[in-house]
């Protein structure tokens, strides 16, 4: 019998792996934000795993992690919204569609802001 | 093996499915419509391993990453041919599986070879929770046992969004965030923009209110509340305010502001610094949520605007 902890535990480290893999062979910023937030989920469900098992004293989980992961998803949520603002203003500024082609477009001084002074 | 345990399998197959689509699907567009769809499974998952609260927030959080991250994708469309064109070639990618696959097992290895019993803090939370009249222990945990997190997790969301707005160019300088949303004024939209924030202000701020005692809390309701301005900024009935106004910027602080107040006159009327005297921790506690509910609201919503872009 296989309890409803183990089976969300191993689902957490299924999608840990998931968005590892997709941060590292996405060659899009947003895809890769995305990936990021994949395996930023996976952690904060051990999180809630691990406080499932701590249930005690009349609490179906413990409180502690949960509430850390409460702050934890509004942290994330709040760097994605900037990497995906970062993300928008180098689009907007250099036309840029992944890392490698900004960096070289940059140095060719092609794509300059017309905005910018 | 019985219905509960079936359900949960299915739960988390259903949930990696839509993960591995994330992952895996040739469009952004529809890669972030299976991360909403992912987020939405995900808060399921939360009601099963009861953290209601989490699942609140997780849902309130998925719809908000859902409008920010569709909108990124759309501005984005343009440049996603050429993008393709540079995805790492079948070496890089065997290797970077590899490497997933290993983390995720020893991630396994360790989900399996949890201590049991295992460590809890469950019964500290409760012997103290009465101090803090209040009823819900995660409240608790979070405005009063680790409410040194909470003040952080507040300044951290003011800096996202100083962090937005210094991406705009000089000459919008202190202006209005993204572009202005026109729609049908007869259409179904506006129609929804009239309809839905009378409901959705009241349950949110329910939501801020029944946090006390019950899953819910300031957090959960101002997103909701969030998505209510959001929704008729988008319908075009009214506009973003330029960011340089003196009463906006007062409310973006004023949460992390009451918060640090009131931390403060605990090193001198209580036991230290975010100590609350026990016969008023919870109007303190409530006073500080008022104002951080109305600061997350109007953080969120702005967060979400983006940076500015006209200088009307």
């Amino acid at each position: 019998m296989i309890s409803a902890t183990t089976v969300f535990g191993l689902c957490a480290a299924v999608a840990v792996g998931l968005g590892l893999y997709g941060l590292i062979a996405n060659p899009q910023p947003l895809r890769k934000i995305l990936a990021f937030n994949l395996l930023g989920s996976g952690v904060f469900l051990f999180f809630g795993v691990v406080a499932r098992r701590g249930a005690a004293a009349g609490f179906g989980g413990d409180p502690v992690p949960q509430a850390l992961v409460i702050t934890g998803i509004v942290v994330a949520f709040s760097a994605t919204a900037l990497a995906v603002a970062l993300l928008l203003r180098l689009f907007e500024a250099t036309g840029a569609a992944t890392l490698r082609d900004s960096m070289k477009r940059a140095s060719t001084g092609a794509g300059r802001d017309p905005t910018d002074p | 093996m019985t219905i509960a345990a079936a359900l949960e399998i299915a739960l988390a197959v259903l949930v990696l499915g839509m993960a591995a689509w994330t992952i895996a699907a040739r469009e952004t567009f529809a890669a972030v419509v299976g991360f909403v769809a992912y987020g939405l499974l995900l808060a399921l998952v939360w009601v099963r391993l009861e953290a209601v609260d989490v699942a609140l927030t997780e849902a309130a959080i998925g719809g908000l990453s859902g409008i920010l991250l569709v909108g990124a994708a759309a501005r984005l469309r343009t440049s996603e041919t050429p993008a393709v064109a540079e995805s790492p070639d079948g070496m890089l990618r065997v290797a970077a599986a590899v490497l997933a696959a290993i983390v995720a097992a020893a991630l396994a290895a360790g989900v399996l070879a949890l201590p049991d019993p295992a460590p809890t803090l469950a019964p500290p939370v409760a012997a103290n929770i009465a101090a803090t009249g209040l009823g819900n222990p995660v409240t608790g945990v979070l405005m009063a046992f680790r409410a040194m997190d909470t003040l952080l997790e507040k300044v951290v969301l003011l800096l996202a969004l100083v962090g937005v707005w210094s991406l705009a160019p000089d000459r919008v300088w202190g202006g209005r965030p993204g572009p202005r949303h026109q729609a049908d004024p007869l259409g179904v939209l506006a129609f929804l923009a009239r309809l839905l924030p009378p409901v959705g202000i009241v349950v949110g701020i329910y939501i801020f209110w029944v946090g006390a005692d019950h899953p819910g809390g300031a957090f959960q309701g101002g997103t909701i509340l969030a998505a209510m301005w959001l929704l008729v900024m988008t319908a075009g009935l009214t506009d973003a305010p330029p960011v340089r106004l003196r009463w906006l910027r007062l409310v973006l602080i004023a949460g992390p502001a009451v918060f640090l107040v009131v931390g403060l006159a605990g090193l001198w009327l209580g036991d230290g610094f975010l100590s609350y005297p026990i016969a008023y921790a919870k109007p303190l506690i409530v006073t500080i949520e008022v104002a951080m509910t109305l600061t997350i609201a109007v953080t969120l919503g702005l967060l979400l605007a983006g940076a500015p872009e006209r200088s009307a």
